[in-house]
This record gives structure tokens, sequence and C-alpha cells, in this order.
């Protein structure tokens, strides 16, 4: 799959002006929220004119401004899973799963509906009206309805920002199933870092409704306009490794990414298997001489790439340990006593316990 | 309680009159109602007063005008008199079209406010799903809006039911043609010793009326709960 988006549009004081192309199966717009992901993501669906702008999937050109050519939303075959699930009240699941069906023309066999039911848990479900459902079973059911109408591309704007962990939890494993067993592209719209270092493989990141940067996901995510764009909170970097050995008895995990190995609460993936870890940069601690006596596992020696400037009175250190980038944030105080400069040796310490696995 | 022949005549064409006004004037009504709440045009809080004018004047003044666009001399009724043969004055479509016209704000009103009620972003997302327009209106439109249609209906016919002045206007009163409910029983009134057939038809319009109030309630209700969103 091939997407070209090109933009430009006004809202107000607010100015979209973004182009990008992606041929990863699922790319992930990623920015703060008023970043104008979600206007977008809506002029590719065709829910939003932009003022200029040329969409192009696969060599079809599906809108373009100055050719005047504008294909109507439900000619584009663009499947949109939207924040809050939008099924239709007066349908029962089935029907609201059916619906698309009756446009998509090619008659889905019965087996495709009961394969797309399975997958996503929902085959209990049916009979139900969409008002007695829990946000995590709507939202399933809605991504379920966007499949049946067999769409081209599958448009999904923070399917999870509404719900809260757990439902966040219950839902990831169905999208990457999806991801995995469908091959439909997927353009997926988050600010959450975790959600899209768990399933994208190329990462758009929005500014202003700017594209600050865009590639690979673990290239993207660990750089430094990336990690301005993410939460505060979440700020991180992104490690690539493959599951190395399993220590049953300590219920831990041994993952090996670049020269180092790094412990982690128990994954249930085979040795050999490729994972993505999620450091967030508040969980790294920085030690100028190695630690001893301590609790944490994973110590990483390393040396100091570059230092952010002050933010709410802290620093975001990018280090280079054994072929990673990690990003550790400490306190403005902190960089003075240990006297941090890029080129310094350092010592990173991780907790276990902290790693935030995306499989 | 036993009806004579004239007083069966009165409720069967009231009757026949109110069904006619109210399925006459739903598509209209529909088509007004969606103009008003979803259109953007110059001169829409014009329409807007157009349709509540019947609301607002004296009944009186509205059959009156009536009187002069469809009567047979009447520019509009002379028109549709020559042209298709469909002549309203003096004949019981012409009380149709008094109370189609009496009862039509409310059917606008009525339908006006669950459109208003409906969520857009359901008809974006069945446009995304492969519904086109039309189709948008017909499954998802539609059926949200069902129950303020009915209502709307509810409310014209029983306008319909009660109708007087408009009427009496326009068509005057002729038993068997346009002596409706409430001609019959204001006719009633005006001779000696019809006191009891006034009565009687005064019960029997307020049990339709109380019927038709009650329906109304019950499609309110299943509307209120159908718009839980989802």
């Amino acid at each position: 799959m091939s997407l070209e988006v090109e933009a430009r549009h006004r809202i107000g004081a607010f100015t979209i002006d973004a182009a990008f192309t992606s041929d990863g199966n699922v790319t992930a717009l990623f920015g703060r929220s008023g970043s104008g992901k979600t206007s977008l993501i809506n002029i590719i669906a065709g829910l939003l004119r932009p003022d200029v702008g040329r969409i192009v999937l696969d060599g079809d050109v599906i809108a373009h401004s100055r050719k005047r050519i504008f294909t109507p939303i439900h000619q584009r075959r663009f499947g949109y899973v939207f924040q809050e699930a939008r099924l239709f009240p007066h349908l029962s699941v089935r029907g609201n799963l059916v619906y698309g069906r009756w446009f998509s023309g090619a008659q889905k066999s019965s087996s495709e509906f009961g394969r797309i039911v399975e997958m996503l848990g929902i085959g209990h479900l049916l009979d139900r009206r969409p008002s007695t459902l829990s946000g995590g079973e709507r939202q399933r059911v809605a991504v379920g309805r966007a499949l049946l109408a067999s769409p081209r591309l599958l448009l999904m704007d923070e399917p999870l920002a509404a719900l809260d962990e757990a439902r966040k939890a219950e839902i990831l494993p169905y999208l990457a199933r999806l991801r995995d067993e469908t091959r439909i592209p997927i353009v997926y719209v988050s600010h959450s870092v975790a959600e899209v270092a768990q399933l994208a493989e190329r990462v758009i990141v929005i500014e202003n409704g700017r594209v600050q940067a865009s590639g690979d996901a673990a290239v993207i995510l660990s750089q430094p306009a990336a990690v301005h764009a993410m939460d505060w909170r979440e700020a991180g970097a992104l490690l690539e490794g493959v599951v190395e050995s399993h220590d049953s008895a300590h219920n831990l995990t041994v993952v090996r990414a670049g020269e180092c190995l790094v412990r982690v609460p128990q994954l249930f993936a085979p040795p050999g298997h490729s994972v993505r870890l999620h450091i967030a940069a508040r969980d790294v601690m920085l030690a100028t001489a190695r630690p001893e006596g301590i609790s944490a596992l994973n110590v990483f020696e390393g040396t100091v790439i570059d230092l952010s400037p002050a933010e709410k009175g802290s620093i975001d250190v990018r280090l280079r340990c054994g072929g990673n980038v990690i990003l550790a944030r400490i306190t403005a105080l902190s960089r003075e006593a240990l006297q941090l400069a890029p080129g310094k040796s350092i010592h990173a310490i991780v907790k276990t316990v902290a790693l935030d696995h995306a499989a | 309680m036993t009806l004579s022949d004239a007083e069966w005549t009165a409720v069967q064409l009231s009757l026949r009159v109110a069904t006619v006004a109210m399925l006459c004037s739903l598509p209209p009504a529909l088509l007004t109602a969606m103009v008003l709440a979803r259109g953007r045009f110059w001169g829409k809080s014009v329409l807007n007063g157009i349709v509540h004018m019947p609301l607002v004047l004296p009944p009186v003044v509205t059959g009156f005008v009536l009187l002069l666009l469809f009567g047979r001399r009447g520019p509009i009724g002379a028109f549709l008199a020559d042209n298709f043969g469909i002549v309203f004055s003096f004949r019981w479509t012409g009380a149709a079209l008094a109370c189609a016209v009496m009862g039509f704000p409310l059917m606008v009103r009525s339908i006006r406010l669950s459109i208003e009620a409906v969520d857009r972003k359901l008809e974006d997302a069945a446009a995304t799903l492969g519904a086109g327009p039309a189709w948008v209106f017909v499954t998802v439109t539609l059926p949200l809006i069902l129950p303020g249609i009915i209502a709307g209906m509810i409310l014209s016919f029983a306008k319909a039911m009660g109708e007087f002045g408009a009427t009496i206007t326009f068509v005057s009163n002729i038993p068997g043609e346009t002596q409706t409910l409430s001609v019959a029983i204001y006719a009633f009134t005006q001779v000696p010793g019809g006191d009891a057939g006034a009565m009687r038809l005064a019960i029997i319009s307020v049990i339709i009326s109380m019927a038709a109030l009650m329906l109304s309630e019950i499609f309110a209700a299943v509307a209120a709960k159908r718009s839980v969103a989802a």
C-alpha cells in the first residue's frame, strides 16, 4: 500500500499544512491533542474538504483540488473508527455490523462475517442494543462494522482515547490481531506512545498542523521531535529487541536490544520473537559510577548524546547505550551536580517493573 | 348513548377530513422541517414566520385568506379547478385543506425538533460505510426522527378534529359535506333543544382528543428512549 496525503486548510486561526507519504501497513499520526491530527484524518476520509489538497491511494487519485477531483465520502470505501463508537442506536449490534454490507456491492460470505465477529470477540453481543454495551464492547463493534464494509483503507481516530486503562488493555490485542490478520492498511491517530509503539510501523509526528518528522516507528519515536509531541509524562524511548530467554522462577524475561540485555516482567513470547520496549524517561535514573547494592535490575553503561533545554525544571538526557537510544528525565539540579555534558560516560538505571512492553 | 344519522355523518366526516389533512400535509411538513433544521439560506426566518402564521393568526383570518386564494375565483383555486378539476370551496376537500393548514405549524415544529436532535456524527459514520446522502436519510435520519414524525402527525390530527374557525369561514356549514364535529356542535348549540346532541358529540370529541394525546405521549417516550446515544 502507498498513501500520499497533501493538505492545506485553515480553520479559524489554525492552519493545517501537512504532506506525507507512507508505505507501511499501519501508519500512525502522532501528536498532542490539538495538533491537527483529527482534522488531517477527516480530510483523508472526505469529512473535511481542504482548501488545497491531494490524496492518492495506491496510484488512485481520491482527491485533487487543482484537478477538481473530490470523491464523495461514501464512494471512497475508507472505513472509519471514531473516538466515540458512533453506533446506530436504532439498530441491533448485528444490524450495525451488516450496515456497510448493503453498500459495499460485493456480497460478503457469512464466513467473513463469522471470522470478523470471532476475531473481535463480539459473537455474544449480536442481538443486543448499542446502548446496553460497555465502552470497550462498543468500540469493538465499531471496528467490526468498519471492517465488514470491506474498506480499502481503515482510518482510526484515537479509538481507545475514551476508554479507561483496563478497557484499553482489553482492545489493544484485538487491534494487533487486526493488523496481522487482515491486509487492510490502517491510518491510526493517537497521542499515546504505548499504542503507537505497539501498533505502528510508520509514524508521522504532527505538531501545530505540520509534519515534524516521519519514518520508521522505532527511529522516529526516539527523536527529539517526537518526544516533544508526546504527552509530557509519557515521553520516553523505544527499543527494538528480541526475546532471549525466560526466567520463569522469577517471572522475568530477558530481551536483547542491541548489546544490552534488558530484564522485563515476563512476556508470553517465544525466544527469538521480536518485541518493542517502551522506557519512559521518568523511569530512568542516572549515575556517574556503577551503583552497587541496588534493587533495579537494569543498569546500562552509555554516553550522553545531548541534553534538552530545561522544561518545568527538568531536563531530558539522551543516552547511547549499546546501540540503543535511551531517554532519562532528571532535574536541572542533578545535571549540575553530575556535571552532565555531551560525550560524558554514564550509567542508566531502569527498574524492571517500570518497563512497558509492547508486543 | 346512540347517535342520530346526522351526528354519525359528522363524526365520520371529521375523521375523514382529519386523516386526509394529516396524510397530505406530511410530505411538505417533512420537507419544510428539513429545510428549517438543516438549511442555511437567506430568508429562512421569513419562511419560518410564514409556516407559523396559522398558529398566531385568528383562525377566521386564515379561513378568509384560504377563501381568497383557493375559492372558485381565487388565483390558485381557479387554476386547480380549470386544469385538474380539484375544487376546494364548499367541499369536504376544502375542510381538509383548512385543517391541514391549521395543523401544519404543529407538525413542522415536532419534526424539526426531532431533526435537530439527530446526532449528525451518526450520518457521517453512515457515509463512511458507503451510504450516499439519500440512503443516509432513509436508513439513519428517518428512523431516528420517526417518533417525532408520528408525534407531529398525531398533533396535526388532533388539531384537525377540533378545527372550527378556518373551516367554517372557508367552506361554511353544509351537513354531510363540510359539517365536521366542531361545526356540528356549534350548529346544535344554535337551535333550541340541541343541547343533548351537542353533549353527545362533545363527549365523542373528548374521547378522540384524549386518545390522540395519550398516543402522542407514548411516542414521545419512545423517542426519548431511542435517542440515547450509543
